[in-house]
């Protein structure tokens, strides 16, 4: 996304956000939302206002993002399996990007979501084959090493599945700004 | 190779490929709607340069039919955008809620109408995924991709149909190309046919519950089998539709005289294009799953709140009091679904608010020109009890604006006849939704708990 800055450091630190399993994109964003238009920078903030919204207070008492901010304390999200299942609205990455998250590690993810992780280089979509969101808490203080593929908790290390290709791609911001650098398609014409 | 590595070799220029290969393919249609389109469009512009075009104006479809019957200002708006980039662009094929198309063209709510009385002009077609099919737009052998992930249910049409993002919309709307990945196949041979009360629903929720939601995660489920011949388009449409609940990529059926019949009637209306080459089955095939289910064994199949794997049978569960039955979308709001739920329902009354929405103005128009006993279908439903509304659209199915008909606003229980029950998927996020097939969702209507349809139906 052009919207947001794009320097990049090969970790990023701070407190987790934890969701159990089968997070679906009506979670992630809820339908209502959709009405804003992610490409309206204004819109693009809006959502990730709402990021995580669609989750059941009843199970979630802590917001991702609290009433009245726009922006998440929670850079990392620690999901179980089948993460972003349901729609293919790319509202759901861009919610999350938007509202400050830098990385999601799941122990698996539903496969639209995580192209238009891919595609929007919002977030890094992580897979961890342990099931990090049974041993992690909300608020619990990590750190995601991109250099050595983990997750740092309490002095332990978890390793995480290589992003490979995927890391350059999200790196520049998504699969247009990736194709530019790499001289794959030419500058937008200018109007 | 399967039907889906054959329909990606074709459209990517090779002789073969297989499961887990990258190839760029080229798209037949893309499709968009109002709550994708804007983002899409916005990609596209920012990518591409705002004056620049779509790869091939004739090959782009546009159907507004999220959020259109509601006085969300930003929601109208959307529809707008879509109204004028068709303008810019030349695009033939969008099916705009109004007639107009001058500058000011706009789409208003109708307070005098409500919500129950048509508020469209001639062109609308409804839901997009039901519309496309009906508008001429799914052709055998070719590419579909969509920004909504139902797109899938063309996958009927023994077609590659996919959801997508907007930014890989955004990418074909300049390029008509998208990098796929070539799914593994899963293979559902089907033999026997659908025995009395069950319906194609309640055949991909047993399948759903066999497999698990996400037990086709980045795969082709394919249908074959004896079995498939009893399905019609409608049946097929329904069963291709709900592949992405189990995680997958693609459904896809095999071509015969029904697609053939179908495709070739609703082009001619249409007139849309009519060549094309369908996909036939190979002998050799390498499937990663591979079973037999006999349809005349399946009994209508619920899925429970909170997801489209938690299955169970009707007849287990009349236990669970209900508050609202719902009958509509692409998956459960064609004219046979309604026909079906209209069945069970008879000349009784519902006992709990139902709410109707057809699929397509089509729809509309068959519901209240099919005549049963005097009586056309339409009115029948009215005085059971059931809310219908002549304004298509997807409405409740996913919630939507806090005004779209039906939308459930507060906790309750609903039996729907839709695709997809997550938390708050239509509406209250403590709300909890049963997926399941038109009739069991009218015997329930008319009882007020989960009812097996089969207790209304006379052999």
């Amino acid at each position: 996304m052009s919207i947001k800055s794009k320097s990049f450091e090969d970790i990023v630190t701070g407190p987790v956000y934890v969701v159990s399993d089968n997070i679906d994109t009506d979670q992630i964003i809820p339908a209502e939302y959709l009405n804003l238009v992610p490409t309206i920078p204004e819109e693009y903030e809006k959502l990730g206002s709402y990021a995580l919204a669609g989750l059941p207070e009843s199970l979630y008492p802590v917001r991702l993002v609290p009433e009245g901010s726009m922006k998440s304390a929670y850079p990392i999200v620690i999901a179980g399996k089948n993460f972003g299942c349901g729609s293919s609205r790319e509202h759901a990455p861009i919610a999350l990007g938007a509202a400050g998250v830098k990385v999601v590690v799941a122990q698996s993810y539903a496969r639209i979501f995580f192209r238009n992780c891919v595609a929007t280089g919002e977030v890094f979509p992580y897979d961890s084959a342990e099931r990090l969101c049974d041993i992690l808490k909300t608020g619990d203080l990590a750190t995601v090493n991109f250099k050595n593929n983990t997750l740092e908790f309490a002095g332990q290390i978890h390793l995480l599945k290589p992003l490979g290709e995927v890391l350059p791609v999200v790196q520049a911001g998504g699969i247009f700004e990736y194709a530019r650098k790499m001289g794959m398609i030419p500058k937008p014409q200018t109007a | 190779m399967t039907l889906t590595e054959k329909l990606l070799a074709r459209a990517s220029g090779r002789s073969s490929v297989s499961a887990g290969e990258n190839v760029w393919v080229n798209v037949d249609t893309l499709l968009t709607h109002d709550v994708c389109g804007p983002g899409t469009i916005g990609v596209f512009k920012r990518e591409f340069g705002q004056n620049a075009k779509v790869w091939d104006k004739s090959r782009v479809v546009i159907i507004p039919d999220h959020y259109i019957f509601t006085a969300d200002s930003k929601s109208n708006r959307n529809v707008d955008i879509l109204r004028n980039f068709v303008r810019e662009q030349g695009i033939p094929y969008f099916y705009d809620v109004i007639d107009g198309d001058g500058a000011d063209a706009k789409w208003e709510f109708d307070p005098s109408k409500g919500q129950l009385k048509r508020q469209y002009g001639s062109s609308f077609a409804g839901v997009c995924h039901t519309a496309l099919p009906e508008k001429g737009h799914c052709r055998p052998g070719e590419i579909l991709v969509g920004t909504d992930s139902h797109t899938c249910m063309a996958g009927a049409f023994n077609m590659f149909a996919t959801g997508i993002g907007n930014t890989d919309a955004g990418f074909v709307l300049g390029t008509g190309k998208i990098l796929l990945k070539v799914p593994e196949t899963m293979r559902f041979w089907l033999e026997g046919e659908l025995p009395f009360g069950v319906m194609a629903k309640d055949v991909i929720l047993h399948i759903i519950g066999d497999i698990g939601f996400d037990g086709a995660t980045y795969r082709a489920m394919q249908y074959e089998g004896p079995g498939v011949a009893s399905l019609n388009m409608d049946d097929r449409m329904t069963i291709a539709n709900m592949a992405i609940e189990a995680g997958g990529k693609n459904g896809v059926f095999p071509y015969d005289r029904l697609t053939e019949d179908y495709v070739r009637e609703s082009t001619r209306k249409n007139g849309t294009r009519q060549e094309y080459t369908p996909v036939e089955l190979d002998r050799d095939q390498h499937f990663c799953y591979d079973r037999k289910f006999d349809l005349s064994k399946i009994e209508p199949t619920v899925a429970q709140h909170p997801d489209p794997g938690n299955r169970a049978l009707a007849k287990d569960l009349n236990k669970v009091t209900l508050d609202r039955a719902y009958i509509g979308s692409c998956t459960g709001g064609k004219t046979s679904d309604f026909l079906a739920f209209a069945k069970v329902i008879g000349n009784r009354r519902v006992k709990i608010d139902t709410f109707g929405v057809p699929a397509t103005p089509t729809v509309v128009r068959e519901l209240q020109s099919i005549v049963w006993e005097g009586k056309s279908v339409w009115e029948r439903l009215e005085s059971a009890g059931v809310l219908m509304t002549e304004n298509a659209s997807c409405a409740a199915c996913l919630g939507g604006p806090q005004d779209t008909f039906g939308r459930i606003n507060k906790p309750m229980s609903c039996i729907s006849a839709t695709n997809r029950n997550f938390p708050g998927r239509m509406g209250h996020k403590e709300s909890r939704v049963y997926l399941a097939s038109p009739y069991t969702v009218a015997a329930s209507a008319l009882t007020g708990y989960i009812t097996d349809p089969r207790e209304f139906l006379s052999e």
